[in-house]
């Protein structure tokens, strides 16, 4: 199980954060400071796992941002690895080329990715076409919302196509 | 949409986030955000804000909560918000309430009606947004109100919501297993819904539930084979694929659930060897989720039922895994390694300079793995080399956590493959006196009580050099400064039991070191209260054997200071003291015979020696002592009698709260002998308050675990009579294992003196590679010993593929160095990956073109024009199931499914393979990035380097 999702900028702040296990505002704060102390500091060339406090956090670094999650003793990391790079590559997709202003000034819009993509921290859909469709599903919404063109009705009727 | 395609985000939120990318320190960007929660505060209370103002304050809230400060004034405006009619600021509302708020939040209950509400809606969009909400928030006590609801949507026509749905059972599974325990089933019945993502989200709670009770579910062996065999096929459509490998996410997970069923069944293994081969066959080795997957097969293999073709494959993958030049392949193998190693050990020997590499590697995270790995390996001929580098290794950092690992671990190895007595103490004054205050207590007595019980047999000269031995180095050891306290307690308790006891020392000279220590740790009172028993102990010997004792000067005024203790304790120790030196030499053996730490005290519970006090106050008329079992019997009958002592005996009705449960030591019997036969592994016989310091920690640990909220899955075992199950039962079992597992290696001397040489002449210089030829002999020596021993002389083939293997550090080194420049120059495009990644063709194809052929297959459920995909995909998915109960037939669909012909071919991966992995690395690695780059229509020139330059300085 993923306990939580971290992304870093190397500057070590915070470009987004989801918490599948409880963890209190005060030792969330800990626990970023902490690991980021950690994983800013290491080298290039070296292992993309942390072991950490009974649990094993994986990283990955794309351009300045670094994508991390935690994970139990028991987890596949190369498997964290590529769920990183999954909602990496969904991101990219959807945001076209994405860098880490789209993820600055979208940052919500990462979060309902990242809720199509995985679940109470375990991965709910692995096909990049289906995320990218409910997403889009859901931005469909958005723009007609936004257009004021339609009633209700219309818009469930284009979403539920 | 853009960078900063603007969704209604005003000047001010891009301010904000803005001066906070430019904030120079910490201080500032609290500064700035202190005064963005200001005007928020203030905003978000206005009346009649419009809602698209509203979002946007929420969303400045979550902004602010994830930089770490506190947001709570506003939750209530994101429940608020959820209540919206219109899904877009309903969205807002829940993602903000999903980030907000933690299961236990007072608000929830304000949410509960709207998702009940939006559960019910008739658009799917909806649905999910609440689902979504369900998954994070819904808690123990909630579950009820949303259950009915869920798993009617477990049959939605939709499968995004029949997905959430799952995993939204999956979580109350978590929170609550008994809540859907009826609901089982359920997740078998989806295990064969035609919609792949749907099936694959059903995993999760499947394995869940095998991991609890693997038996129940033997049926669906068969059922998960054939799915993953029509996986590895790539019978799933191709949107699942990824980076060319055929749903590797669901392989993984499947292969978790064989492991896991496969486990010590001959039988159900059996049916999965073939899928499993072939998977490693098929795997391309050169992707990092081909890995990921081979990783899991390997875990699998070494779980299942052993299989000789199947371990041999794991072997194969594990040397290219650490052959390879990635760090992460190297852990993996190490990892994979560890597994496997306790199935064939003897993989390990090819192995063995690969590890020493990892061990001696400048990344930490390999070396804790690489000691994981030694730690499963250890057996009684290299067990010095092992725990010498553990320790070596501990002492160097600094992480608790990890240090508080690695010194039990040590502990333990020491404990059971010790091949002397000296060597075991030594090691365990190195372990205490670096990570003294980390281990636990029961280390310390295990080794107290080791000490005062010998090695086990009855050989009394070797149980008492080792006593000296102990003595001896204890009283170097206090020269030290700075000891932790826990060492300095097994410093004074030997001391005092067998510091004069070989006639080495005198008695002064050991009271003075006493004293010294109770001066030096002046504010450590349990090591004090350990001094002064020491002192007391050298004292009564003395006495007992009729020497005159003269108590030295700085050992009267330490007594002196504790007679006026505040610490009743110490007071009560000191005063004994003074009782016990003035006794006459006869008593004094008494009470304190020499040696004696390891009898058996004999407790009367019966309290026979009252007896003669009893018959006398009988006789003076008092009354008889009745036992709580008899006594409700009798109450009733006095009931006539005085009736108020009626209110308060009755055990009919109580209306204080209950107790917290503690270990209440029942007043029949006096506390202090119970609890000094109960609670201490090192029972002694006259020094009852010894054991003060054993209690006080059980006692506050009840106290923690009974802080906890009330649990109603615990129900029955609180609400009943408060029972205490003290750890003691446990740990006098692991003391009687270790004197056990001592005893048992005793007498491998000469091999460990070898060993301890090789070890020494390593120090000097551990590069050179004899040397470490040397150390991986130690390691993994053993069995083949003879073999290894002259290739570390002569130097023959085995030495020389070492230089090899050493040779191209140097060159490793430049590329970390290369690669430090590269990674400085990267354009700002996340997608610019510093690893291979396989390219996958697929993307090529208008992504839009698909969507929308998805978006018709499963509209049409029949799937009768859309491509051969979803007509091979939705009838094959149904074979599966058709020797599983719960399965729902459907016999038209599976007519079609006999017919062989319609199987996906995939052979254009394996052919593709080869070419691939001839190609020189570099060469391969910029072919995948450009086809990465061309894929994903990334222009690698930085884009708005001027705003990123703004932000990020």
């Amino acid at each position: 199980m993923i306990h939580f999702v971290l992304l870093i900028s190397r500057q070590g702040k915070v470009r987004l954060t989801k918490w599948y296990s409880p963890y209190s505002q005060k030792e969330r704060t800990k626990v970023i400071r902490e690991l980021s102390g950690v994983i800013l500091t290491r080298g290039p060339k070296l292992c993309n796992f942390v072991e950490w406090r009974g649990f094993k956090v994986v990283y990955k670094r794309y351009a300045s941002l670094y994508f991390c999650m935690c994970i139990d003793q028991d987890d596949n990391e190369l498997e964290i690895l590529e769920i990183i790079h999954h909602y990496v590559e969904i991101l990219d997709r959807y945001f076209g080329s994405v860098c880490e202003l789209d993820l600055i000034f979208n940052f919500h819009k990462a979060y309902y990715i990242l809720d199509e993509l995985l679940i109470a921290g375990e991965l709910q859909e692995s096909s990049k076409k289906t995320v990218a469709r409910l997403i889009a599903a859901q931005d469909s919404l958005v723009e007609t919302a936004k257009e004021q063109a339609s009633s209700i009705s219309n818009i469930i009727a284009q979403a539920t196509k | 949409m853009g960078s900063q395609g603007g969704f209604y985000q005003s000047k001010e939120f891009l301010d904000l986030v803005k001066s906070i990318g430019e904030a120079r320190s910490k201080a500032e960007e609290d500064r700035i955000v202190l005064s963005e929660i200001e005007t928020l505060k203030r905003r978000i209370s206005e009346p009649d804000i419009p809602k698209r103002k509203m979002k946007e304050y929420i969303i400045r809230l979550v902004y602010v909560e994830m930089l770490g400060h506190d947001a709570s004034f506003g939750y209530i405006h994101a429940v608020k918000m959820t209540h919206d009619d219109s899904l877009l600021v309903k969205r807002t509302g829940y993602l903000a309430v999903t980030l907000f708020l933690n299961e236990d939040h007072d608000l929830i209950i304000l949410i509960v009606n709207t998702i009940q509400k939006d559960l019910k809606s008739d658009n799917y969009l909806v649905v999910c947004a609440a689902l979504n909400v369900v998954c994070k928030l819904i808690n123990e006590e909630t579950i009820p109100a949303m259950l009915p609801q869920v798993v009617e949507l477990l049959v939605h026509p939709k499968e995004a919501v029949r997905k959430k749905a799952i995993m939204a059972l999956h979580r109350f599974y978590h929170k609550s297993p008994s809540s859907v325990s009826h609901l089982v089933s359920n997740f078998r019945k989806r295990l064969c819904d035609n919609d792949p993502g749907v099936m694959g989200a059903t995993l999760c709670p499947l394995f869940d539930l095998i991991t609890k009770d693997v038996n129940s579910y033997k049926d669906l062996v068969i059922s998960f084979v054939s799915i993953l065999k029509q996986v590895a096929e790539r019978r799933l459509p191709k949107a699942y694929d990824y980076h060319q490998m055929p749903a590797p996410f669901i392989q993984i997970k499947l292969l978790k659930i064989l492991a896991l069923l496969g486990s010590g069944d001959k039988q159900a293994s059996e049916d999965m060897y073939t899928v499993v081969g072939d998977i490693f066959r098929k795997c391309d080795s050169s992707s990092n989720i081909g890995n990921a997957v081979l990783y899991e097969c390997i875990c699998c293999v070494s779980s299942i039922y052993p299989n000789p073709k199947l371990l041999e494959s794991a072997a194969d993958v594990i040397s290219r895994f650490l052959k390879s030049d990635s760090h992460n392949l190297k852990y993996m193998g190490i990892d994979a390694l560890s597994r496997l190693i306790k199935i064939s050990p003897e993989i390990a020997e090819q192995h063995q300079l690969a590890v020493i590499d990892c061990l001696e590697d400048p990344d930490d995270t390999l070396k804790r793995k690489t000691f994981e790995l030694l730690y499963k390996m250890t057996k009684s001929t290299n067990v010095e080399v092992i725990v010498d580098r553990m320790i070596d290794y501990m002492i160097r950092i600094n992480d608790n956590h990890y240090k508080t690992e690695i010194a039990s671990r040590c502990v333990e190895l020491a404990e059971q493959f010790a091949p002397s007595n000296q060597w075991f103490i030594q090691t365990m004054n190195k372990v205490f006196e670096h990570a003294g205050d980390l281990v636990n207590i029961k280390v310390a007595h295990n080794l107290m009580r080791l000490i005062a019980e010998g090695f086990g047999e009855d050989d009394d000269t070797a149980d008492s050099q080792l006593r000296s031995s102990a003595v001896e180095s204890y009283l170097r050891i206090l020269g030290e400064p700075k000891l932790p306290s826990v060492f300095l307690r097994v410093i004074c308790w030997v001391l005092g039991e067998y510091g004069t006891a070989d006639g080495k020392f005198s008695a002064s000279y050991i009271t003075g070191k006493l004293c010294d220590v109770a001066e030096a740790y002046s504010n450590d009172e349990t090591v004090k209260a350990y001094a002064v028993t020491a002192l007391m102990k050298i004292y009564a010997f003395e006495i007992a054997s009729g020497k005159k004792v003269d108590m030295l000067p700085e050992c009267q005024t330490l007594m002196e200071e504790l007679l006026a203790s505040h610490s009743t304790d110490l007071q009560q120790r000191a005063y004994e003291l003074q009782v016990v030196i003035g006794l006459d030499a006869h008593a004094v053996d008494c009470i304190m015979p020499s040696d004696a730490s390891c009898e058996d005290i004999e407790v009367d519970k019966g309290l026979s020696f009252l007896d003669g006090y009893i018959q006398e106050s009988i006789e003076k008329g008092a009354q008889p002592y009745i036992p709580e079992s008899e006594r409700s019997g009798i109450l009733n009958i006095s009931n006539f009698r005085n009736q108020d002592h009626n209110e308060a005996s009755s055990h009919s009705l109580r209306f204080e709260a209950y107790e917290l449960p503690k270990p209440t030591m029942q007043s029949r019997i006096p506390p202090a002998s119970l609890a000094s036969t109960e609670l201490v592994p090192v029972p002694e016989p006259m020094y009852p308050r010894e054991s003060y310091q054993t209690p006080v920690p059980s006692v506050s640990l009840d106290a923690g675990s009974s802080e906890l909220k009330l649990r109603l899955d615990g129900v029955q075992k609180k609400w009943g009579r408060p029972t205490y199950s003290p750890a003691t039962s446990t740990s006098n079992s692991t003391l009687q294992k270790t004197v056990n597992g001592i005893t048992q290696v005793d007498g491998a001397s000469t091999s460990n003196s070898r060993t301890r040489e090789t070890y020494d002449s390593r120090k000097p210089q551990i590069e050179i590679s004899p040397e470490k030829q040397k150390l991986a002999a130690s390691l993994f020596g053993g069995s083949s010993k003879t073999e290894k021993r002259p290739a570390a002389v002569h130097k023959i083939s085995k030495a020389s593929s070492h230089v090899m293997e050493k040779s191209h550090v140097p060159k490793y080194s430049m590329e970390v160095a290369s690669e430090k420049t590269a990674s400085v120059q990267q354009p700002p495009d996340l997608l610019d990956l510093g690893e291979p990644t396989v390219t996958s063709t697929s993307p090529l194809v208008d992504p839009f073109k698909q969507l929308e052929g998805l978006l018709d297959t499963t509209q049409v459920a029949s799937a009768v024009n859309h491509g051969s995909i979803a007509a091979i995909e939705s009838p094959d998915m149904m074979t599966l199931y058709a020797d599983t109960p719960a399965a729902i037939r459907n016999s038209d669909l599976l007519s079609g499914l006999s017919n062989p012909s319609i199987i996906n071919m995939p052979g254009d991966t394996t052919t593709t393979q080869p070419m691939q992995s001839s190609k020189g690395p570099n060469l391969k690695d910029s072919l995948e990035r450009d086809a990465l780059v061309r894929q994903m229509g990334v222009t690698p020139s930085s884009q708005n380097p001027n705003l990123f330059k703004d932000l990020l300085g």
